[in-house]
């Protein structure tokens, strides 16, 4: 537990640890948590690396303290992050939907364990994608990555750092038990920067004043002159409350929402494998993506036609791409550890215009590749029939 | 230098929690109970930073009591600035964990069941720093106290009784005349030094008011914490 991991260098970690190293690289110097399974490496190692950098970790008396005192910290002027599972999560949401008002850059990680309630403390689960999306009340859009590896950890964490400084929003890394414990081989490349912090012009400064994009110019940090009034209600371009004004207030939730959405495209992270002639395709994300790879490629040893899509940015939901690569395919399969919450989204991208199987597992274990693998050859001779 | 450049005001969320959004001064304005919170990681991100937090006696301790305690605790170097009603007044005047035992409410329309918190007494137990009570009947004295709060490094904490003519003025003591509130706040109150040499029978019923508390020698947590990691330092 928390050996130091210098750039460029390879290490064997675990998943938690990558996301610590990933955020550190990035130039997160606030962590604030509480202690919960599956997630607690990452405070454990947030504890004892981010003082070794000038850092600050702070163990709250609970999670939403937790949320609260990385938000403040943001605004304080350091590029903040909390990690949790489940219930943390869940105490988490007033939280994340004040960070979306605000546009507060941070970082939120979800090493996602079976739920509801205390659920599988110890076991993986992908049953929180969509609170992800809409947990905390109000509409809102918020930017979802999901790694199905150490790598992936380490990679998508620094990118999560990127992404909520350049689109002011709070980023999930909606990891799970199975990549958060597993340890192996992570790249740490050399030469990684912090991810800067744009500050914004202080000469005539509207602290929620967006460009044309919907975007706003920068971030900036109390006591430097910025006269800022943080407002969590619907405000103004000045930060001043407008609950009273419904226009002002319209302006701003499709604003916050259209910030992200507008941007899908260029959000998009997916990865594709055989898929030029596949008429079969397994659509995963997170663990599930690892025994999908292994079936596709059993599945072309039997001379099956199947292909694979591994989605790394799962909010905004990539549909367009989606649609666009399943068009030649005839059936898609989307496994999944959760009751079939994903495989929803992946209709709608395709709108009827190719089957769409859910492939849910429950009861915190992960699919194997045979299992992705019968599903694959049961539709292959469906089709062929 | 300016203050602009020094202080940080976080508000919460009731009648008290609009006052720092009046003041020309950086403001954070967050949620229900989780003023201490933000604070915290305001203070944390820049020692040299003081933070102000301006809050109710139902966000500082009813939704917000255990942020409270463990802000105490810490000793971090927050002012908190608790006006304090009786009641909760922005909904519409519901029972709060301040109400006095047996006060009518919306909430509590047959008599307050419940015993209130005493929130001096409570931040001096958790570890609080400097503790103050004053009235909105004693501005000169109040506006020294929060000067010597803000300089002292520690958790400071003042609870301002008010006068609250719209809700718990009318519905638990039957007075909507704000000047009428003001004397009787003024009534029920004795300084901690003059009660000094008051009899039990003289002081039954009388809530003190003063400078209640104050230790200069608990560690300051931000400070401290930030000495503490001075030390140390990555070996790559």
């Amino acid at each position: 537990m928390g050996q130091e991991v210098c750039q460029g260098t390879v290490k064997i970690i675990q998943g938690n640890e990558a996301i610590v190293e990933a955020a550190i690289a990035a130039g997160c110097r606030f962590f604030a948590g509480y202690p919960i399974t599956p997630a607690s490496e990452i405070a454990e190692a947030m504890a004892q690396r981010l003082p070794q950098v000038n850092g600050v970790f702070l163990q709250m008396e609970d999670e939403i303290a937790s949320i609260c005192a990385a938000i403040g910290a943001s605004f304080g002027g350091m590029k903040a992050c909390t990690a949790s599972s489940g219930p943390g999560i869940s105490l988490k949401q007033e939280g994340v939907g004040y960070a979306a008002v605000v546009e507060a850059p941070i970082v939120i990680i979800n090493v996602m364990r079976g739920g509801p309630a205390t659920g599988m403390p110890t076991a993986p689960g992908q049953q929180d994608i969509l609170q992800a999306k809409y947990g905390s009340h109000g509409d809102y859009e918020i930017i979802a990555l999901m790694p199905s590896s150490c790598q992936e950890a380490f990679d998508l964490t620094y990118k999560a750092f990127v992404l909520a400084e350049k689109y002011r929003v709070p980023v999930y890394i909606l990891s799970d038990e199975i990549v958060g414990h597993t340890r192996e081989k992570v790249r740490i490349p050399a030469g990684l920067k912090p991810v800067e912090r744009k500050k914004p012009p202080k000469e005539g400064y509207q602290p929620f004043k967006a460009g044309d994009d919907g975007l706003l110019d920068g971030m900036p940090a109390f006591n430097e002159g910025y006269k800022l009034l943080i407002e969590g209600q619907l405000h103004d371009e000045n930060g001043n409350r407008a609950a009273h004004l419904p226009e002002v207030c319209a302006k701003l939730t499709e604003r916050l929402c259209k910030k992200i959405t507008n941007h899908a495209d260029q959000l998009v992270d997916i990865e594709t494998s055989f898929l030029d002639d596949a008429e079969i395709v397994v659509v995963s994300f997170g663990s599930p993506a690892r025994p999908s790879l292994r079936a596709v490629k059993d599945a072309r040893e039997k001379n099956i036609r199947a292909g694979y899509i591994k989605i790394r940015t799962i909010w905004p939901f990539p549909e367009k791409k989606i649609a666009e690569l399943a068009a030649k395919a005839h059936t898609l399969i989307v496994p999944e550890l959760n009751i079939g919450r994903m495989v929803n989204e992946v209709k709608r991208a395709v709108a009827g215009q190719v089957e769409v199987v859910s492939l849910p597992k429950l009861g915190g274990l992960l699919h194997t590749p045979g299992e992705i693998l019968a599903e694959i050859e049961r539709r292959a001779t469906v089709c062929t029939r | 230098m300016d203050i602009r450049d020094k202080v940080a005001l976080v508000g919460g969320i009731g009648c008290s929690g609009w006052i720092p959004v009046y003041i020309d001064v950086d403001t954070l304005h967050v949620l229900h109970g989780r003023a201490i919170p933000f604070a915290s990681g305001l203070k944390m991100s820049d020692p040299s930073r003081k933070v102000i937090v301006f809050t109710g006696d139902g966000d500082c301790l009813g939704i917000g009591g255990n942020h409270f305690i463990h802000g105490a605790r810490r000793n971090i170097d927050i002012t908190v600035i608790m006006v304090h009603n009786q009641i909760y007044g922005m909904t519409g005047g519901q029972v709060a964990p301040t109400t006095p035992s047996h006060g009518k409410t919306k909430t509590s329309p047959y008599g307050n069941p419940e015993i209130p918190f005493d929130g001096c007494a409570l931040a001096k137990a958790a570890g609080a720093t400097f503790v103050a009570r004053w009235t909105t009947a004693h501005p000169r004295q109040l506006s020294k106290t929060i000067a010597e709060a803000i300089d002292h490094e520690g958790f400071s904490f003042i609870e301002v009784l008010t006068q609250c003519p719209t809700q718990a003025g009318r519905v638990i003591y039957g007075v909507a005349d704000p000047a009428q509130l003001l004397d009787m706040l003024k009534a029920n109150t004795i300084n901690v030094n003059a009660a000094k040499n008051k009899s039990i029978e003289e002081l039954t019923g009388k809530i003190l008011i003063g400078n209640l508390y104050h230790d200069d020698e608990r560690l300051e947590f931000a400070s401290n914490y930030y000495k503490k990691i001075s030390k140390l330092a990555a070996s790559c």
